[in-house]
């Protein structure tokens, strides 16, 4: 037992906050179609750039994004890394590859899983389908998409998705 | 000192919550507006400043996020403040002071309605010095209120009058959301949030944006048929610590309204109290003669926006010079618990 005239030097304040998230108009949309495994875009219009997921703006342009575009769950592989250090949230079997996938039609990468293949094989213009959750798992979220796999399609030569890095 | 004016304002109109529009959808519009108002086309706004805290979202780093509304491509001279609005219109001021830039994007916003704002407020930045009592807002702001209630210079029914005064005038904003015709009497029947506060003293939980466009000397007369010049603007703040002040005085407001010009003259004051019994507390520190019109727009009890109700005070002053129904005018703006920091600004008409 310590000393009844040590000083206390630290002490530890528990705190607590909760939110009540709401992600807007456009990602609600999108979250919306994800759950019927439908992957809504919107284009912007202003540069006609298109967007996914969408947050309701064009960046470059500032405008609102309103016009929507449906794109299909195939990609290619506009860059990637390979996992090898275990951390505490992860429990994939390393190594592991994660990848920006730019979809077709999209002007805009998302991070995703890469699984079904050798990381050594992983490279950019690889081109890869998204793998879905069970029809009966589907939520309002981007967790549907369990990863993305290779498919049987010829690379993209890296001139056609530079602008996209 | 560069001449400064503010040339254009815009603000969302208030709400208790706008759940179905993110930041970026809130602001996009008051955005356009601002900047199509200003007369200046948004490529040749020299600079732009934000003010918002991450902690109404609950995500660090939300702020950046807001730039998405900006079309900040090619890229821009682009800051942020996590204060106030009033504080971005601060830091543009001077960034034109220095002759860097001639004109100024600014604006903030907050969806205070996402959370619980006294639990956000006090884990966020207010008094970490007794952060192990967990102190919010609202129970410092009834301390203060007793503190003048004991020193005999208000009353409950005082507050309730500015409650009724603040509500009937924000019946001609639209933009306002508490308004409407109340009694004194039935107020004072209320029982007490927090001693000696009653609901009607308190701001209601408010989401919104807002914007504004300022301008150097020759711009702005270029630009602007009516600008609204600034006159002064100054920044001053008491002790962090409550309990050193004493909470029925403001020498911060008292100070930074004689180095923004002094009340004299003023015909019209936005005062941020967000607080009811503030408001006497302000009145007293500026100086401020009964005839002297407060909150015409309804102030903070009508509407506070967290974030955005400082900014809101100065760009509600600029609509009344814009209006004609004043040719100077001094808007405040407060942040931190018991008006710890405040902002003065006198405006003026041509």
């Amino acid at each position: 037992m310590a000393d009844a005239n040590e000083p206390v030097s630290v002490v530890g304040i528990p705190s607590r906050v909760e939110y009540t998230y709401s992600p807007g108009r456009a990602t609600t949309r999108f979250l919306r179609a994800i759950e019927q495994k439908r992957l809504m875009g919107q284009r912007c219009t202003g540069c006609g750039k298109v967007y996914i997921p969408p947050r309701g703006a064009c960046p470059r342009c500032g405008l609102p994004t309103d016009e929507e575009v449906e794109l299909t769950d195939k990609g290619t592989v506009v860059s990637f890394t390979v996992v090898r250090v275990p951390s505490e949230n992860i429990q994939l079997e390393l190594p592991y590859a994660a990848g920006s996938i730019l979809l077709d039609g999209a002007d805009i990468p998302f991070q995703a899983l890469l699984r079904d293949v050798e990381v050594a094989d992983v490279r950019p213009g690889m081109r890869v389908q998204a793998v879905w959750v069970d029809d009966a798992e589907l939520q309002p979220s981007f967790t549907n998409i369990k990863w993305f796999h290779p498919i049987d399609e010829p690379d993209v030569p890296f001139e056609k998705f530079q602008e996209h890095l | 000192m560069r001449d400064v004016a503010i040339v254009s304002y815009a603000q969302t109109p208030y709400q208790s919550s706008v759940s179905a529009q993110n930041e970026v959808e809130m602001l996009m519009p008051i955005l356009s507006e601002a900047v199509e108002k200003s007369g200046i086309p948004r490529k040749e706004i020299g600079f732009t400043c934000s003010g918002s805290t991450d902690y109404l979202a609950g995500q660090s780093f939300s702020f950046v996020m807001a730039v998405d509304a900006l079309g900040a491509w090619p890229p821009i001279r682009e800051s942020h403040v996590e204060m106030d609005g009033a504080w971005a219109l601060y830091e543009s001021w001077v960034k034109i002071q220095t002759g860097e830039v001639d004109s100024a994007l600014i604006f903030s916003f907050g969806r205070q309605s996402m959370g619980d704002l006294p639990s956000v407020l006090c884990l966020q930045l207010d008094p970490y010095v007794l952060q192990p009592l967990h102190p919010d807002g609202i129970s410092l702001a009834a301390l203060q209120a007793r503190a003048l209630l004991d020193a005999g210079k208000s009353s409950e029914r005082e507050w309730a009058q500015i409650a009724v005064r603040s509500r009937a005038d924000a019946k001609d904003n639209p933009d306002a959301l508490v308004k409407g015709d109340a009694d004194v009497d039935a107020f004072l029947a209320e029982s007490c949030v927090a001693s000696p506060l009653r609901p009607h003293t308190l701001p209601p939980v408010t989401d919104g944006a807002a914007a504004m466009v300022i301008a150097a000397g020759d711009l702005a007369r270029r630009v602007s048929e009516k600008p609204v010049w600034i006159r002064g603007i100054d920044h001053r703040l008491d002790p962090h610590m409550p309990g050193v002040r004493d909470l029925t005085v403001s020498p911060s407001t008292a100070k930074a309204t004689e180095k923004a010009g002094g009340a004299a003259g003023v015909e019209v004051a936005e005062l941020h109290a967000p607080f009811a019994p503030q408001e006497v507390i302000l009145r007293d520190a500026m100086g401020l003669g009964s005839d002297v019109k407060i909150n015409p727009s309804g102030g903070p009890l009508a509407a506070h926006p967290m974030m955005v109700a400082g900014l809101a005070r100065i760009g509600e002053a600029a609509r009344q010079i814009w209006g004609g129904k004043a040719g100077r005018a001094l808007a405040h703006a407060t942040q931190g618990p018991c008006l710890q920091q405040n902002l003065v600004t006198i405006l003026e008409a041509d």
